[in-house]
């Protein structure tokens, strides 16, 4: 490329300052625009992380410097059981909350890539739940969920008749932990489901007008042609989604607070609790670091486990 | 009869979801029926903060008398108390302050990186570019820890200058992201006829590849005031005093008080928090829906 000359004849022309010519100058121009975002990732985000990982070892607690203690708070952690009580939780909570948004936010994207009439309008309406901020449609959840005065209770008592007593949702460990997975689930259907139909929208008619002619019936045409053809994208928003509910914080923190009897702690509730509200920073990062490994895991698993079948779209296997 | 079959293969050649589907009432159970359970259910709680805002506290909590479903004498109470009663306003304009601080300066940020990264074109840009797209999957639930001691380092413990400075991190790997897109979409003959007629890189950028990115600078814009005005966790962890408080920390901290819940006025500031970003929200929904569906298929 000729870009090298370039410079010298805009200078021979205009004759710039020697200011316009150093940001013309291209190694510095790269430095200068990469500097911005660079420094505020390290600064904020690997200096952190870093941090994290040694605070993990250290017994620092708010106001007083740690010193190293090796994995102490690691076997400390192993022989806690809140928190295997929160591994557990957590990971049943992404594995059903995932399950239920997969599935529900598909068949809503099936359901949207049809016609019919305000199509737009629908689909603008079917984001809001999650445009909204999380914490206060969890309030909203919450309230929905009240012992006293739920309206699903009141729904089924006193409409319906299937029921003679309120439900309990949040007083007691199981149903607690099926509510807030019900309300992480009515959070991340839209997004599954938006962009899972920008998905739908690249698959080619052609495909499904040869399955036709060949007597493929609708279910054979989701199973051999739609889902396929939908896994590469499946599998970035699967790796998005899971991360993302694993490390959930607000919707448990804003409806019980890890109650009842520290039955809904997800790891990152746990994490605050210990490390923030309890002042041990020492052993909140152990909790935090420990999301690291199984983070590490379930991106490995979904994204190699679904995006491998990129020949499916024509391209080359890597 | 032969209406009817005219009539499918007009849908057929429309959609190809839709080309087995013989009748209407088919149709209707298949796609109106569970789409129309899907935005029940979805906007449900939506309803459900609106009606409970403007309740009085004497239908609020008395079914018997009164349905719920529905509001017989609406009241501005609970709307009057927490504009006037409570530091509403304050914690509103603090949260506008963060969010369209970060905002600008992650734009700021992006813009000159995705523009380094595309079309400055150096050895190891595509690593960089995969370096900023692997910081967005580092979650905020493990960093708040030890970001709450740099924080405190920094001095800026308490301050919607930390909230700012913070919330990039999780919003220029997006906009990088985004914007990268757009610019590659711009093509590439523009920037080398103005570089032939002697304009410097910055004017290029300034001139010519910005003015034909607005669609992406408003997608990432808005994405970034949504996320910044919905962030949760470092505004819990790193704002302590009442008056700086961002509205989502406010309401759960601030509001949820004793035994006894307001959740007349719970629910008119969750209306209130939410009303800003549905505006946005209805104002972009086109931006809003390129942006999250381009930001998936980068």
């Amino acid at each position: 490329m000729s870009v090298t000359t370039l410079p010298s004849r805009g200078h021979a022309l205009h004759q710039p300052g020697w200011l316009a010519r150093l940001f013309d100058y291209k190694p510095f121009l790269i430095v200068m625009c990469l500097a911005p975002a660079i420094g505020l990732l390290l600064v904020f985000l690997t200096y952190p992380l870093g941090l994290g990982i040694w605070l993990a070892f250290t017994d620092t607690t708010i106001g007083q410097r740690g010193i190293y203690i090796g994995l102490e708070n690691f076997q400390y952690l192993l022989k806690d059981p809140l928190w295997w009580n929160a591994v557990f939780y957590s990971i049943f909570y992404t594995a059903i909350a995932t399950f239920g948004k997969f599935a529900l936010g598909f068949w809503l994207a099936l359901l949207l890539n049809n016609h019919f009439p305000l199509k737009s309008l629908i689909r603008a309406i079917v984001l809001l739940p999650w445009i909204v901020p999380t914490v206060l449609s969890a309030l909203a959840f919450w309230w929905i969920y009240d012992p006293q005065f739920s309206i699903i209770s009141y729904l089924l008592v006193d409409v319906l008749h299937w029921r003679d007593s309120n439900v309990d949702f949040l007083g007691s460990p199981w149903p607690a932990r099926f509510s807030l997975i019900a309300a992480n689930i009515w959070r991340g259907i839209p997004f599954v489901a938006i962009s899972l139909l920008a998905g739908l929208q690249t698959i080619s008619p052609s495909l499904y007008e040869a399955a036709m002619l060949d007597g493929a019936t609708s279910w054979q045409r989701f199973r051999y042609i739609t889902f396929p053809m939908m896994m590469p994208i499946l599998a970035i928003v699967m790796t998005f989604s899971i991360i993302f509910t694993f490390t959930d914080f607000q919707l448990v923190y804003a409806i019980t607070r890890g109650g009842p009897v520290n039955s809904t702690h997800l790891l990152a509730t746990l994490a605050f609790q210990r490390g923030i509200a309890g002042g041990e920073l020492g052993e909140g990062a152990a909790i935090a670091v420990s999301m690291i490994p199984f983070l590490v895991f379930a991106t490995l698993f979904s994204y190699f486990g679904l995006a491998r079948r990129k020949w499916q779209q024509g391209e080359a296997n890597d | 009869m032969t209406d009817v079959a005219a009539q499918s293969s007009n849908v057929a050649s429309a959609t190809p979801d839709t080309m087995a589907w013989d009748s209407r009432a088919r149709r209707v159970v298949m796609i109106y029926l569970p789409l129309a359970c899907f935005i029940l259910i979805l906007l449900f709680p939506f309803y459900w903060m609106a009606v409970t805002s403007f309740k009085p506290n004497a239908e609020l909590l008395n079914y018997k008398e009164h349905n719920p479903f529905w509001i017989t004498s609406p009241t501005l109470a609970h709307i009057k108390h927490l504009l006037f009663d409570t530091a509403y306003p304050r914690w509103l304009k603090t949260t506008m302050l963060v969010a369209i601080g970060s905002t600008f300066l992650s734009l700021f940020a992006s813009t000159l990186a995705a523009y380094a990264i595309e079309r400055l074109r150096f050895r190891g840009s595509p690593y960089v570019g995969l370096g900023i797209y692997l910081a967005y999957l580092v979650p905020p639930s493990i960093l708040f820890i030890p970001l709450a001691t740099v924080i405190v380092q920094f001095g800026l413990f308490d301050s919607p200058l930390a909230l700012i400075l913070v919330y990039p991190t999780f919003l220029v790997p997006f906009c990088t992201w985004l914007l990268i897109g757009y610019f590659k979409s711009i093509p590439y003959e523009l920037e080398e006829c103005a570089l032939v007629d002697g304009a410097t890189r910055l004017q290029i950028l300034w001139r010519i590849t910005l003015p034909l990115a607005v669609p992406g600078l408003i997608s990432a814009g808005i994405f970034s005031f949504t996320l910044s005005w919905n962030e949760f966790i470092y505004a819990l962890a790193f704002i302590q005093s009442g008056a700086n408080k961002t509205v989502p920390v406010a309401i759960l901290t601030e509001l949820v008080t004793g035994d006894v819940y307001q959740w007349g006025a719970l629910m008119a500031g969750s209306l209130l928090g939410s009303l800003p970003v549905a505006l946005f929200y209805s104002l972009f929904v086109d931006y809003y829906v390129s942006s999250l569906t381009g930001a998936v298929k980068e």
